[in-house]
């Protein structure tokens, strides 16, 4: 389940930023796979659509919202744990 | 000889034509060409408005002085859907006081809005269109969804609830230049009309163009503002995908802002060749003296302080006003951390030392973002500063933020007699748009 949803990101992450799913890892900020502020709304945009949550997040104060954007890590596990409490 | 004789008519009856109105002269009778660069000078001799705020001018400026909130619970159909739910939205709007079934049928939100504010707009100023004057002036508005309540209600019909079949006017109610239409057919307006829509910047961009018209001579009076009604469900989901909107307030120039609020309603603004207002003993509210714009061609939502400093250094510039002379400016302010921030270092770079002794607030934070009506319900601001001598204050202003260093007016209006101004608009698409004036 775990592997699913981290492939599954990746997959969606890799796209946008046009790398292979590989070069997207659990290390990586935003910056440093080259997505900025649009690419990466657009990211969280296509990662509700693809497990059917909702991620809260507001541009304005990344910092403040529960969904950690600091790297690839702490997304996955914040979708992680929004796939799980969906299923709940 | 005959051929003097045919000329000689031809000039006869085009005087003739331009006595009973149907031709306009090529520039009006007694207006001075004689000021600097030959451009004639343009104020503002009416004012009207509908927003959150209030339904005209009075209780418009009532509220900036009072730091009023305009900002509540929106309330439309489907609003539970929404994650955002407040913006400054009209309140107590019974379009059947204004006008009738037929006009209801036509007239979109934003039509109905643009209408009723210029028309307080035209009463204030005296004016009548009649004859020669209607063929030396015209309306130019900024909107930037246009009929989007028209859009939504009949996707909504023929998407949602399967229907077959749109009422007639459809198309003549949602198009994005039937407010300018219907505003010179109203007053007779037969000169230049038309809409612009630049996103943020489009009442900017429309006041700023109205103005180089009058000054240049290719009209007497023009009409000039604009509009947005935005706030339908369609309209609010669609910027909820951009994430940069805020749950519960808006709060320009303060570190702990989270964001834009949407509004809606109208500014719609009388400007008349100075000689002209002058010769029939018109209020002057105040004379526009500037305007820029400028391109940033660099990033479809995120703001660049060059290009928002190159309009404000171009509008101070073509207004022939020196740096110090400008003792408030009316912010873009959207309170997103991106544009006030940005806002912030292009003002302070464009006024170096004289950025420390201006004002600069976001009366957003009270009427919401009009998006493409925005600036012109922002000009009474300036009028206000002007004409008044009261600044509107920034209202939400809780924190400070080292990256918004400057007098932002926090949370009260303050009383300082000011004697030019700039109101500054940057939109999405980094199209900026910067406007000069000055008390008479």
């Amino acid at each position: 389940m775990t592997d699913d949803i981290r492939q599954r990101i990746r997959a969606i992450i890799a796209e946008q930023a046009m790398l292979e799913p590989e070069q997207v890892t659990d290390e990586a900020t935003p910056e440093d796979l080259g997505i900025d502020s649009l690419g990466l709304v657009e990211s969280i945009f296509a990662i509700e659509e693809e497990f059917d949550i909702s991620i809260p997040f507001n541009a304005n104060e990344p910092e403040k919202s529960d969904f950690d954007i600091s790297n690839m890590g702490t997304i996955i596990a914040a979708v992680e744990r929004l796939v799980a409490e969906k299923d709940g | 000889m005959s051929k003097t004789k045919s000329s000689g008519d031809a000039a006869g009856s085009t005087a003739a034509l331009v006595d009973a109105g149907v031709v306009a002269p090529a520039v009006s009778p007694g207006s001075d060409l004689s000021g600097r660069g030959g451009l004639r000078r343009v104020v503002i001799t009416g004012a009207g408005t509908i927003n959150a705020l209030g339904h005209d001018v009075a209780s418009t400026m009532e509220a900036f002085r009072e730091g009023r909130c305009g900002i509540t619970q929106l309330d439309f159909r489907d609003v539970e859907r929404l994650s955002i739910q407040i913006g400054a939205q009209v309140h107590d709007w019974t379009p059947e006081t204004y006008f009738n079934r037929q006009q209801i049928l036509l007239y979109d939100k934003f039509t109905q809005f643009t209408l009723l504010a210029a028309k307080q707009a035209v009463a204030g100023s005296g004016l009548h269109f009649e004859g020669a004057l209607g063929l030396r002036a015209g309306v130019i508005l900024g909107t930037a969804g246009g009929g989007l309540n028209t859009w939504d209600e009949n996707y909504r019909a023929v998407y949602e609830e399967g229907k077959n079949r749109v009422h007639p006017f459809v198309v003549p109610k949602l198009m994005n230049n039937a407010a300018a239409s219907h505003v010179s057919m109203e007053f007779g307006l037969r000169g230049p009309a038309f809409t612009v829509a630049t996103a943020c910047a489009s009442s900017n961009h429309a006041m700023g163009l109205a103005f180089q018209m009058v000054r240049a001579g290719a009209a007497d009076v023009m009409l000039s503002g604009g509009s947005e009604a935005m706030l339908c469900f369609g309209g609010v989901k669609a910027w909820e995908g951009l994430r940069v909107m805020s749950k519960d307030a808006c709060r320009p120039f303060s570190a702990n802002r989270n964001g834009m609020v949407q509004g809606e309603g109208a500014g719609v603004f009388v400007f008349e060749e100075y000689e002209h207002a002058k010769a029939r003993g018109a209020e002057i509210l105040a004379e526009v003296v500037g305007f820029a714009m400028s391109s940033d061609a660099q990033d479809i939502v995120m703001p660049s302080a060059q290009g928002a400093e190159r309009a404000i250094t171009g509008a101070i510039r073509d207004a022939g006003l020196n740096l110090d002379e400008i003792g408030y400016i009316n912010a873009h302010g959207t309170g997103t951390a991106a544009n006030d921030k940005t806002e912030c270092a292009a003002v302070a770079h464009a006024f170096g030392h004289h950025a420390d002794n201006l004002m600069m607030s976001s009366t957003k934070s009270m009427h919401g973002h009009l998006i493409g009506g925005t600036g012109a319900v922002e000009l009474l601001a300036c009028i206000m500063a002007l004409r008044d001598g009261v600044i509107a204050p920034t209202i939400g202003y809780q924190e400070p933020d080292p990256e918004c260093g400057l007098d932002v007016v926090p949370n009260e209006a303050r009383e300082v007699k000011v004697d030019a101004v700039l109101s500054n608009a940057f939109a999405f698409g980094g199209l900026n748009a910067v406007i000069a004036l000055r008390r008479v």
